[in-house]
C-alpha cells in the first residue's frame, strides 16, 4: 500500500501527453521581456539603463528588501526599453525588454555539462550563492529560495523533502527533469541538505511516474542520505503540507510553516536550479515548460529562457490549434487563463496548456445543494461552500475565523462541485482580502 | 382541595411580588438615560440605512448629531438640505450647507471604443475579476462590466446598459450615498457636484498610462496631453499620472475644455446641443 495524505483529495484525468517527450532547447527569440517581479515579495529594482549592452547571466535587476530576488538577463543583447508591460496576470508591471544579439554569456558561468558532485562550499556560501543567482521556488509559488534555506534561530529542521509529485494533470516538466537530469537533481538535494544542516532527504514521486522512480532509485544508491518515496496518485499531493503528511505523517499546524514540524520542501526544479547555481555559478535564467493540449499537434517539454513570449512556445508546438478556446498558464487545476498570449514566460511558468473551445467555458452556475462534496474533497479540511459564501457576502472576519487563509487554492472543491459554483473564485478574493486586513491590523 | 388552590395563589403572588421588587432594583441599577432627541432625529431622517453619511445607519447618525455641538461634517446625502434643516430645527442649531452631489461613471469603454481582447468566464463579480486579472480589454483601469455597483445601489438608480456594457446612473434617483463608489474595485465612480439641470463636464476615463498605450487600449482614453489644463480659466483641471481630473467644485461649466480634448474623453452631459455659450455661464451655485 503506497503512502498518501488521508484528508480529501481528488483524481482528475492525468492527461500526461508529454511524459515521453524529451526536453527540447527552444531557440532564442528575437526579443525577451523580463518582468522585475517574478517572485513573491518586493519587485527588484532595475540596475541597467535603456540602450545598455547586457550579457547572458548579467544582473539586470537587484533584489529590494529581504523577501525579493535578483533578476538576470536571460539573453545577450541591448536593452530596448524599461517600461510597464502586460504580464501573465493581465496587469502591467515594470519589465526590461531586451533585443537579442547572439548569445554571449558572462565569463563567471561554468557552461560545461559535466556533473560536479563534490560540494566545496560552506552553508553560508551556498545560501549567499542562491541569493545572488536569484533562485526562487520553481514549483509555482516562486518564494525566494535563500529565505527558505535559512533556518531561523529557535527552529529545528531534520528533514528535506524534494517535491517530485507533479500532481497537476498535463504537466510533465518535473517528470522529464528527473529523468534527464536525475543526478543533478540529487546533487542539488545534497547541496540543500548541507545548507539546512540536515542529514536526511526524501524525494516524493507519485506512482504514475514509474520510470522516474526507477531511475532515481538507481541513482540514489550513490547518495546514501536520500531515499526515494513512491506515493499513491492523488491531487493535490504536490501541496507542501499534503506532501509532508504523505511522506512523514507529520501535520503542519494551521497557519504554520513546514519548519514548524522540522521539514523543508523544495521542488525538483528548484533542486536542479540550486545545483546549477552552486556548482556552475549559473543564475536562474531558464526553466523547463510543458506546452501541451489535446489538439496541439506537437506537444512537448521545452527548456526556455525567461522572458520568451508565450506565443513563441505555442509556435514551437506547431502553432495554436484553430479550435483553441482557452490558454492556461500553469496547470489546469491551479493555473490561470491568459487574456493574451503575447506575455513572457516567468520563473513561475510551469506549463502552457491549450484547451479546445468545446468544454473550455464554465457551465451554468446553479444554487448550492449542500451536498458537501467540496468539504470531502478539501485536503485542508476546510468547508469551501461556507468560506466561499462568506467571501461572496463580504463577511471577511467570519471567513478568517473559518481559516480561509489555510486554503492553498488547489481547486479540488470547484472541480467536484455538481452545481458548478465558482467556489475558488470567491475564496481567492476572500483570501487576498483577509491577508490584507491582517496586514493592516499589524501596521496599525 | 380548596386549600391547595388557595396555597397556589398565595405562593404565586408572593413569587411575583418578590420578582417585581428584584426587577425594580435591577432596573434602577442599570438605568440608561437616553436623550429623547435621538428618537426624534431618527424619525426625521429618511430611514433607509444606506450608510451614505459614513455611519452604520440612520440611528447612528442621529446619535452623532445629538452628541456633537455643531453639524459640521454630519450630513445625510439622501435627505439633503431639507432633512438637515428639519434636524437643525429639532436640535436648535445652525444647518451647514452641503453641496448636493451625484455619482458619475468615469469610463467610456464601450465595445466600440475599447476592443474586447478576451472573454471573462469566472464568477460574475467585479471584485473577483479585478483580483484575478486585468480585464476583458487592453485597459487595466476600465469598467469590468460585472455590475457590482448596480447590485450595491439601494435606490434603483443604476442599471447596466447591455449595449455599452457600462453602468448608467439615473440622475433623478441618485442620492449620492456612495455605495457604488465603495463597490467599484477600480475607483471609476466618483461623487461630483450636482449642477443645475444635472449638467456635467467630466473626464470619462481613469487610465493612468502614457498616451500611446492608453490610446491603443481605448479610443476615448485620456492621453494626458494637458490641453484641457491649459485652456481652463478656473484652474479646475489637474493632471496627475497622465490623467486629467476636473474638480467639480471649481468647474464653472464654461465648456472650454471639451472641444480641446483630442480623444473626446471629456464629456458634456445635459447641455444644449448647439455649440454656444450656455445661457447661464456661472451655473455653479445651485442650492
Amino acid at each position: 500500500m503506497l503512502k498518501t495524505f488521508p484528508k480529501g483529495g481528488i483524481h482528475p484525468p492525468e492527461n500526461k501527453l508529454t511524459a515521453d517527450k524529451p526536453i527540447e532547447v527552444l531557440p532564442l527569440p528575437a526579443q525577451v521581456t523580463v518582468p522585475v517581479a517574478q517572485h513573491i515579495g518586493a519587485p527588484a529594482t532595475p540596475v541597467v539603463e535603456k540602450g545598455a549592452s547586457v550579457k547572458t547571466g548579467q544582473l539586470i535587476a537587484q533584489a529590494k528588501g529581504f523577501v525579493s530576488a535578483n533578476i538576470h538577463s536571460p539573453v545577450s543583447g541591448k536593452v530596448n526599453k524599461i517600461e510597464p508591460v502586460i504580464d501573465t496576470t493581465g496587469y502591467k508591471q515594470m519589465a526590461c525588454v531586451i533585443d537579442v544579439e547572439g548569445d554571449e554569456w558572462v565569463e563567471t558561468v561554468d557552461r560545461s555539462t559535466g556533473l560536479v558532485k563534490e560540494i566545496t562550499m560552506t552553508r553560508e556560501q551556498i545560501i549567499e550563492r542562491c541569493q545572488q543567482c536569484g533562485l526562487v521556488g520553481l514549483g509555482g509559488a516562486t518564494f525566494p529560495t535563500h529565505i527558505k534555506l535559512t533556518v531561523p534561530a529557535g527552529k529545528k529542521c531534520d528533514l528535506l523533502i524534494i517535491n517530485g509529485v507533479e500532481c497537476e494533470p498535463f504537466l510533465t516538466s518535473d517528470h522529464r527533469l528527473m529523468l534527464e537530469k536525475g543526478a543533478e537533481v540529487l546533487t542539488g538535494a545534497s547541496i540543500i541538505m548541507k545548507a539546512l544542516g540536515v542529514d536526511r532527504a526524501v524525494v516524493g514521486i507519485e506512482a504514475n511516474k514509474p520510470d522516474a522512480i526507477a531511475h532515481l532509485t538507481e541513482l540514489a544508491k550513490d547518495f546514501k542520505a536520500i531515499t526515494i518515496q513512491p506515493l499513491k496518485v492523488k491531487y493535490p499531493q504536490g501541496g507542501e503540507k499534503q506532501l509532508i503528511k504523505s511522506c512523514t505523517g507529520r501535520e503542519v499546524p494551521s497557519g504554520g510553516l513546514p519548519l514548524d514540524v522540522g521539514v523543508v520542501v523544495q521542488n525538483v526544479g528548484t533542486a536542479f536550479a540550486v545545483y546549477e547555481a552552486v556548482q556552475k555559478n549559473k543564475p536562474l535564467i531558464e526553466r523547463v515548460v510543458t506546452v501541451t493540449g489535446r489538439s496541439v499537434s506537437k506537444p512537448g517539454n521545452f527548456l526556455v529562457r525567461i522572458g520568451t513570449p508565450v506565443t513563441r512556445l505555442i509556435e514551437a508546438t506547431g502553432g495554436m490549434p484553430d479550435d483553441t478556446g482557452k490558454v492556461v498558464n500553469g496547470g489546469p487545476m491551479m493555473g490561470k487563463a491568459l487574456s493574451m498570449t503575447d506575455v513572457p514566460v516567468t520563473k513561475g511558468t510551469s506549463g502552457i496548456i491549450l484547451f479546445p473551445e468545446e468544454g473550455s467555458r464554465r457551465a451554468e452556475v446553479l444554487p448550492c445543494i449542500r451536498c458537501g462534496k467540496c468539504s470531502t474533497a478539501c485536503a485542508m479540511g476546510l468547508e469551501p461552500w461556507l468560506i466561499s459564501a462568506l467571501s461572496e457576502k463580504g463577511m471577511f472576519e467570519k471567513a478568517e475565523q473559518e481559516k480561509i487563509t489555510d486554503c492553498m487554492e488547489c481547486g479540488a472543491c470547484a472541480y467536484t462541485c455538481p452545481a458548478k459554483r465558482p467556489l475558488l473564485d470567491y475564496i481567492r478574493l476572500g483570501k487576498t482580502t483577509v491577508i490584507r486586513m491582517a496586514r493592516e491590523r499589524i501596521t496599525k | 382541595m380548596s386549600s391547595t388552590i388557595l396555597l397556589t395563589i398565595i405562593m404565586l403572588s408572593a413569587l411575583g411580588l418578590l420578582a417585581s421588587v428584584i426587577l425594580y432594583f435591577v432596573a434602577q441599577k442599570f438605568k440608561i438615560t437616553e436623550d429623547p432627541r435621538i428618537d426624534i432625529v431618527t424619525e426625521a431622517l429618511p430611514g433607509v440605512n444606506c450608510g451614505g453619511c459614513g455611519f452604520s445607519g440612520c440611528r447612528a447618525l442621529a446619535e452623532a448629531l445629538v452628541k456633537s455641538t455643531s453639524m459640521e461634517g454630519l450630513n445625510c446625502p439622501v435627505g439633503g438640505a431639507e432633512t438637515m434643516n428639519s434636524v437643525a430645527v429639532i436640535l436648535e442649531r445652525q444647518a451647514v450647507a452641503v453641496e448636493p452631489k451625484v455619482a458619475v461613471v468615469r469610463c467610456n469603454g464601450t465595445p466600440e471604443n475599447c476592443t474586447r481582447t478576451s472573454f471573462y468566464d469566472g464568477a460574475v463579480s467585479c471584485r473577483v475579476a479585478h483580483a484575478l486579472y486585468g480585464g476583458t480589454t487592453g485597459c487595466q483601469y476600465g469598467c469590468l462590466s460585472c455590475g457590482d455597483c448596480v447590485a450595491a445601489c439601494k435606490f434603483d438608480a443604476m442599471y447596466m446598459d447591455p449595449v455599452t456594457q457600462l453602468p448608467v446612473i439615473i440622475d433623478e434617483k441618485c442620492v449620492s450615498c456612495g455605495a457604488c463608489v465603495k463597490a467599484c474595485p477600480r475607483n471609476i465612480i466618483e461623487l461630483r457636484k450636482r449642477n443645475k439641470k444635472d449638467r456635467k463636464i467630466y473626464v470619462s476615463c481613469v487610465n493612468k498610462d502614457k498616451g500611446g498605450p492608453a490610446r491603443r487600449a481605448c479610443q476615448v482614453a485620456c492621453i494626458g496631453c494637458g490641453k484641457c489644463v491649459k485652456v481652463c480659466p478656473y484652474d479646475a483641471i489637474t493632471m496627475v499620472d497622465n490623467l486629467a481630473f476636473i474638480d467639480s467644485f471649481k468647474c464653472k461649466l464654461c465648456r472650454k475644455c471639451a472641444p480641446e480634448c483630442p480623444t473626446g474623453s471629456i464629456l458634456e452631459i445635459n447641455f444644449p446641443v448647439k455649440e454656444q455659450k450656455p445661457a447661464e455661464p456661472a451655473a455653479a451655485e445651485t442650492n
